[in-house]
């Protein structure tokens, strides 16, 4: 914890915009705890999704199984594209701290395109699945398995369209304290939906496919 | 709370130091390696059946929560240095989680097996 004692007197020693950047970093450290507390909250949505899936994942209805319709080579590499693009919004937080506006562009271009691949191979097993009349609707395992995923790629979604707005911020403003507080909290929440996906590939998929006879 | 050598230098103005452990492009590449090896253990072990059905579910299982903790430690930077509330906040969330999630299952299975007899 930063300890940051205010003595009498030190204020009005202060150059009116010390001032200013002092309460933007108050304002900034604010925010930023405030949006992990909507994370951990929205660990407890995933949670009670997750729970739902394990109590209904073996109720097939007489229909296909994980076995079955799951394809693991193609989950790997969804995982695959996930793990590279939190590493590359890494990367964009490391110059977009440098000021450096290029490289900044370039690291969020990649986690966007890398994020819209892994949505777009999403999409594609969804349709796939709905195609062979497997969708939502067929049994309690795919109702639970269509919830929770799909709620997964749906953040996923909002992230590309936040990062998409923020690379037109960086154009527009560059690295101002509320831009960098903002690349700050979408950082955390790209990263948590990393996390989620671990959870999402190990419960979902491969313990699926495990206990799947 | 700790500055990170050569991230936030003496400049008070950059937001760098309000907010603890910041990575490094190194450090964001050790959370990257370990985290494909840690993937690629689970999808291994699942894909060529070698073990027992129950050493299968740990191995997942624990591979698993070692990854959670590799990306919330080199990712999301949650250690000591970090704000002490983000620490609280995440075990306050990890207590919940459990206790809403094994309480369903527990619930729910004894309820299926009892209704089944």
């Amino acid at each position: 914890m930063q300890l940051e004692i205010q003595r009498p007197g030190e204020y009005s020693m202060r150059a009116e915009n010390a001032h200013a950047h002092n309460d933007d970093r108050e304002s900034t450290s604010t925010t930023v705890f405030g949006f992990w507390i909507y994370l951990m909250t929205d660990a407890m949505l995933f949670a009670t999704l997750f729970a739902t899936y394990a109590v209904l994942f073996t109720s097939y209805a007489g229909g296909e199984g994980p076995r079955e319709l799951f394809e693991l080579p193609f989950v790997a590499v969804e995982t695959f594209l996930l793990l590279v693009s939190s590493t590359t919004y890494g990367f964009a937080m490391i110059a977009a701290r440098a000021e450096n506006r290029t490289a900044t562009l370039v690291w969020l271009g990649l986690t966007f395109a890398l994020g819209a691949g892994f949505l777009g191979m999403e999409m594609h097993e969804f349709g796939g699945l709905i195609a062979e009349g497997n969708g939502p609707a067929r049994s309690a395992f795919l109702s639970g398995f269509f919830t929770l995923v799909g709620t997964h790629g749906l953040h996923v979604a909002a992230g590309l369209v936040w990062i998409a707005v923020m690379v037109g911020q960086v154009v527009a403003f560059g690295f101002s304290e509320t831009i960098m507080r903002r690349l700050m909290c979408l950082s955390l929440f790209w990263h948590f939906l990393d996390v989620v996906w671990i959870c999402v590939f190990s419960i979902v998929y491969l313990l699926g496919v495990i206990l799947n006879g | 709370m700790v500055d990170v050598p050569g991230v936030s230098g003496a400049d008070h103005a950059s937001t760098s130091d309000t907010h603890a452990g910041h990575g490094t492009y190194a450090s964001y590449l050790v959370g990257f390696g370990l985290s494909v090896l840690l993937t690629a253990i689970a999808f291994w072990v699942v894909m060529e059946p070698m073990l027992s059905r129950t050493a299968t579910i740990l191995v997942v299982a624990g591979v698993g929560l070692v990854q959670i903790c590799v990306q919330n430690f080199y990712f999301m930077h949650l250690d000591r240095r970090s704000e002490r509330w983000n620490f609280i906040s995440f075990f306050f969330t990890v207590l919940i989680i459990a206790i809403m999630v094994g309480g369903s299952l527990w619930i729910m299975y004894h309820l299926n097996a009892n209704m089944m007899r």
